[in-house]
């Protein structure tokens, strides 16, 4: 294993973190939410009576954060060239997994860790290892660039 | 006033994962490259937000309700069983496929062009395809207004 140090970044991922932390304890103690990111959007799936508005404004401020962010500063570096079958299939395979699985790297990541649920637990250790291995397929067995 | 609290926390929410480096597919591709060049930083966000959300769960147990609502939902205990592990495991292998998981996505679809679209149209047609199968399960008509009692908590 060789690290990244050219960018690797300790303290600016560690400040988000810190945001999303922050994030976390307002849904929760503001709205008595817990901010599992799948959980939120696939809700709206599943429309009840007095459980959208919440849900639509989370993400709402999930989709205007770059807008806002870049009226005061510049965007980090993004970069995705997979091709459109990749993307969907990507796309599809984290939209079944999350809803079926109940989470995602923030519903079970964040949110489950932080309150030590043997639940998420699992969870985390199953979806790091599926994509440590994905990865490792896809870039060291089959060579493929992205 | 709960949706003014739900639009700040998605606001702040989607800053950490920009400020992170998160919104960016690559710099998560490259945590998950553990045999390339490692870029370990995913740890540091998981360990940041992981501290302050603890606190947060800690201080919302002395809570009996939140400022805006009437219950604290946090998931039960809950039962370890085939969706959790099957689902955790197909979504690791479409987070390894892209570097995009949901709140990411999100918060890059604004940005990030027509491959962020695409990813995000094709991740919201598998949550539908998730609830089909629900309500197939659970036999339509049947059990209406009960389809959740087979699986785990909701918003876990």
């Amino acid at each position: 294993m060789r690290i990244d140090w050219l960018h690797f970044t300790p303290w600016a991922s560690t400040a988000g973190g810190i945001l999303i932390g922050l994030a976390t304890a307002l849904l929760l103690l503001a709205n008595g939410r817990v901010a599992g990111i799948s959980g939120i959007l696939g809700g709206l799936l599943r429309p009840a009576r007095g459980d959208v508005a919440w849900r639509v404004a989370f993400i709402a401020g999930l989709f205007l954060a770059p807008i806002v962010w870049l009226t005061m500063r510049a965007m980090p570096p993004a970069q995705i060239d997979h091709s459109p079958a990749l993307l969907a299939a990507g796309g599809l395979l984290v939209g079944i997994g999350t809803r079926f699985g109940s989470g995602c790297t923030s519903g079970h990541g964040v949110c489950g860790i932080a309150r030590l649920s043997p639940r998420s637990l699992l969870a985390t250790a199953c979806f790091m290892a599926a994509g440590f291995v994905t990865v490792f397929v896809v870039r060291h067995v089959l060579g493929s660039a992205p | 006033m709960n949706v003014v609290t739900a639009f700040l926390a998605g606001l702040l929410f989607g800053a950490g994962l920009i400020l992170s480096g998160m919104s960016n597919p690559a710099k998560v591709l490259a945590f998950l490259d553990v045999a390339g060049t490692w870029d370990p930083s995913l740890l540091f966000v998981m360990v940041g937000a992981i501290v302050i959300a603890a606190l947060a769960f800690r201080f919302a147990r002395t809570r009996v309700r939140p400022l805006f609502g009437s219950a604290i939902h946090v998931p039960g205990a809950g039962r370890i069983d085939m969706p959790l592990v099957l689902g955790s495991v197909t979504f690791g292998v479409g987070w390894g496929l892209v570097g995009y998981c949901p709140g990411p996505a999100l918060t890059a679809l604004a940005v990030g062009g027509r491959s962020t679209l695409l990813f995000v149209a094709a991740m919201v047609a598998g949550m539908a395809i998730f609830e089909v199968a629900e309500r197939i399960r659970a036999g339509i008509g049947a059990h209406r207004g009960a389809t959740r009692a087979t699986t785990g908590p909701p918003g876990d």
